[in-house]
This record gives structure tokens, sequence and C-alpha cells, in this order.
């Protein structure tokens, strides 16, 4: 079996932020089942920060604690200091991924650009429709 | 202390401590050659001699048509690639099905490379391959035709039997990869009509190692490996004489114990299904319900992914396998589940437990137990669980 650091099986195992926020400003959904993960971001955003955050997976052991992991890097933080996680910013917080896992299991920084994106659209469409 | 429970033999078994005991004079004092011809070989050779006796005696076989190897995959490798070097003049079509062990379906894959043509037959909706297609792949030009006894993964037995009177029809010759089920089922060379098959000794409480390919007298087939005398040269190299003692053992062993093991096996194989079945909603067996191997146990629990599931058992003292594509290297989902038409995200939740010697009613109980609590918590993280409560379809 795949060896995951302590601070991956302690976020597999305690996952942070599970769950859904039904009014949220952005949604990433980012994986299919033939790859073996899917995951679901959500981000609800206020004054220009990311004020909450939350996911669902299927998914391996990576898969999810990267998950976890994304939501506790993104918490507190503004859109553009959370354009800035990639991959592998959020494998190091975690101590590291066996090399396999790097790409495959590794979805939550793509699925934040997703909901980042999503929100960017939204809010730029609101504020069309302000003017 | 914490439980531990094994439910992973068809990944390998616990040496028995007879077969340890069988092995350990050939580790210390009697380490001569067997190929010797002073004294310090008389020993090693009888020991040789005799593990071959009881090799051939719990498939049915003549001593003489039993070859020593180093692994169920060299076994494999052995009877695709010295049938196909061999035949080459005859044709250079080979058949096989789409659920081998990858020592075979690689196998069949370098042959491809050096100009061979391989026909994989499907398997239904259980894993079963259906004699009439390996009939009507059968070509002129077919030289070699090797088809599982039972798949590791999902544990259906195939109808080896009926396989074989198509191909011996037709000339051709059959080879049977017996890694999961010699020494766990009784099987005989000659009720199963297979001319050449391949056995492991870790399968059934014997040592890594070591392991045999059975070939029938008569077939002709290029030596594997070249060297020596040893192994009448078709497989040379300086005997592994302590495992190949420790294969006898556990073939001699397994050939009283076979009708006992395959009895306490299937009831608890079939507690076991019904139990997980019954306590887990959306869980399905994957192979078929009574043609399997005693001992296995593969479900699939939608919504959830299987490595997750695992790293959970294995917190909670449990080893067990799965077909997800999280736990493969390959990164694929099960190329077996795939082949029976199982969809990927189902494949993905798959879990094999392989019950052996270790395992009670009691481990039964204790993983009927723990793993409810472990799909709930997953399917709770899990986006297609959602979508499918919110379908209607979920709990």
């Amino acid at each position: 079996m795949e060896k995951y650091t302590e601070k991956v099986m302690e976020h597999f195992q305690n996952p942070r932020n599970v769950g859904e926020i039904p009014d949220a400003d952005g949604v990433g959904t980012v994986g299919n089942p033939a790859c073996g993960d899917i995951m679901k971001l959500f981000i609800k955003v206020k004054d220009g920060k990311i004020v909450d955050a939350k996911f669902k997976t299927f998914g391996c052991g990576a898969a999810i604690a990267t998950s976890s992991m994304v939501t506790e890097l993104v918490i507190g933080k503004t859109i553009e200091e959370a354009l800035t996680i990639s991959k592998a910013t959020v494998a190091e917080a975690l101590g590291g991924l066996p090399p396999q896992k790097m790409h495959c299991s590794n979805l939550a920084a793509d699925a934040l650009k997703v909901a980042i994106d999503e929100y960017k659209a939204k809010s730029g469409g609101k504020k069309e429709e302000e003017k | 202390m914490k439980r531990k429970v094994y439910m992973d033999y068809a990944s390998t078994t616990p040496v028995r401590p007879e077969v340890a005991e069988a092995m350990i004079p050939y580790i210390k004092e009697e380490f001569g050659n067997p190929q010797s011809l002073h004294s310090f070989g008389d020993k090693p050779k009888q020991a040789v001699d005799e593990a071959r006796v009881k090799v051939a005696e719990l498939i049915g076989a003549l001593q003489e048509e039993i070859y020593f190897t180093s692994s169920g995959t060299e076994s494999d490798n052995f009877a695709l690639k010295g049938i196909a070097l061999a035949h080459q003049k005859k044709g250079k079509h080979i058949i096989t099905s789409e659920i081998e062990h990858h020592a075979v379906l690689h196998s069949a894959k370098s042959l491809e490379k050096l100009g061979f043509e391989v026909t994989y037959v499907p398997v239904d909706k259980f894993g079963l391959i259906d004699p009439q297609q390996v009939r009507s792949a059968i070509r002129k030009d077919t030289i070699l035709v090797s088809i599982v006894h039972a798949s590791n993964e999902v544990g259906t037995i195939e109808p080896i039997e009926e396989i074989s009177k198509v191909v011996k029809e037709a000339g051709v010759i059959f080879h049977t990869d017996a890694l999961q089920t010699a020494g766990t089922i009784p099987v005989s060379v000659n009720a199963l009509g297979v001319d050449l098959m391949s056995l492991a000794a870790h399968q059934f409480y014997g040592p890594k190692g070591v392991a045999a390919i059975y070939i029938r007298k008569g077939i002709r087939i290029t030596p594997f490996i070249d060297g020596g005398v040893q192994e009448n040269g078709r497989r040379a190299g300086t005997e592994n004489v302590p495992a190949i003692a420790g294969m006898g053992k556990a073939c001699e062993l397994a050939k009283s114990e076979i009708p006992g093991r395959v009895e306490a096996l299937t009831k608890l194989r079939d507690k076991f299904i019904q139990g997980l079945l019954s306590k887990i909603e959306h869980a399905y067996l994957n192979g078929h319900p009574t043609k399997r191997l005693p001992g296995n146990v593969n479900i699939s629990f939608e919504y959830i992914e299987g490595e997750s599931m695992l790293l959970f058992l294995n917190i909670e003292g449990v080893a067990a396998s799965s077909g997800s594509a999280c736990t493969s290297r390959a990164l694929k989902a099960s190329h077996v589940l795939t082949a029976m038409g199982v969809p990927p995200e189902i494949a993905q939740g798959s879990l094999l437990f392989s019950l052996g010697a270790g395992n009670s009613v009691e481990d039964i109980d204790y993983v009927c137990q723990i793993l409810p609590p472990i799909v709930e918590r997953l399917r709770k993280m899990s986006p297609l669980y959602e979508e499918a409560s919110k379908a209607g379809k979920g709990k």
C-alpha cells in the first residue's frame, strides 16, 4: 500500500471542512471516475477574501487529504493569494506525496482554480448588471 | 493488543510450521549441490526428488512431468514463451483471455512484439469464459491456448474441462495458470485435460521463491533458462533445495487437507458475503456466486474508492486488497473487473478479501462490524453519493 506521511494520514482521518456551501460563490468540480478521483470544492467570498471553503471528494487517501489541506490553505486568503496555491504548495503542506499520486490524486489546486474562475465569472456578471 | 486480521491470502499465505521445519535441514547442514557426485549432494538430491513426487501427486501428474521454477510468474512465462518458440513453425497464433494474471498477459504482449498474434477471449459479467468463444477463436495456425483456472481477483472458476475438450479437438496445446487453485481446491491435470499447468508454493502455505510447471510427457517446449542439466535441461540453475523441500511438504499437507479446507472456507466466505451485503447498501458481489474460489470475497461499494477503504481497514488491523486504480502502480482500474463490464466508478470501489486458514468466524464478525461505519464515513464525503441521494437513488 502507499506509504503516506503522518500529515497526509492525519488529514485523511480527520478531514477539515467536509461538506457543501449551498450559496457558494464558486464551485469547482474536477476529475472523473475512470481515474479514480473526483473533487468538488465550494468557496464563499466576501470583499475579495475567501471566508469559507468546503469540499466533497471521491477518491484515495491522497485525494481526500489534498482536498482537506486546500480548504485550510485558502480560508482567509484573498483571491489573488489563493491563485498562487499550486499542486506543489498543497503537496508540500502535507509533507510530500508519493510520486505517482502527485498528478492523479492532487486535484485540489485545480478544483480551486475552477471555483475561482466561476466566482470571477459570476461577480463580473453581477457588476455588469449593477451598471 | 489490537486485533490483526489477515484477509489477503490471494496475495500470499503464511508458511506452515511443518513446511518451515522441512526446509531447515537444507538451509543448515545439508547445503550440498544435488548434482554433485560426492556424498554432500545425496540428501539434497533426495529432497528434490521427493518434493517432485509430492507435487506430482497433488495434481495427478508423473514426477518426470514436474519442473521446478522460481515463481508462478516464471512458470507462466515459461509456458507461453517456451511453447511459442518451439512451435512457431506450425503457426504464430495464441489464444488467452482478458482476465489473465499479468504474468500471462504481459508474456503474451512480449510475444506480440516478436511477431506472434494473440486473441484475447472475453468473459461474461461473472468473469466466465465460454468454451464456444475459444472454439471460434481457434485457427489453423493456433499453437497454444492459455486460460486461467481461477482469477486471483474475482475468484471465478473457469470451465477448464470443457475448454480443454474444444482445444484438444483442434489439436492445440493447452496451458492453465492454476496459481490460485492448485493446493487450494482439488486439481487434476488429467481431469482438466491440460498439457501445461503453473502452480506456486506460496499460494498454499509453502515458501516464496519456488513454484512449478507441469509439462505433459511428449510436449515439445524450448528451455526457459539455458545452462546445466537441472530440471532435465529445460530450466537450468542450481536447485533452490530448501524452498523445493518446503514446496513438497506444502503439497503433501494440501493433498490430505484440501477437502476440509474447502468446506471450512466456503462456509466462512458465504457468511461473509451475506453479512456485508445485508449490512451495507449499494454493495455488489463481483464474480460468480457459486463457481468461485472458496476464500474469495470481492465486493464493490458504490460511490467510494477502494484505497481509502483499505487505509481505514488497515488502521483497524485488517489487511485486504482492491481493484481500484489508486492501489495499482499502473493507475488503472482492475483489468479483470473492466473485462467483466463493471463500470469504472464501481470497479474503483471494489474490495477483495481473500480468506485462508488463519481466519475465523470472529474475524468475519469483526470486519462486518467495522466496515459499515468506514463506508458511511467515506460516502458522506463523496460527491457521487450526494448526487445519487439527490436523484433519489441513495438512502
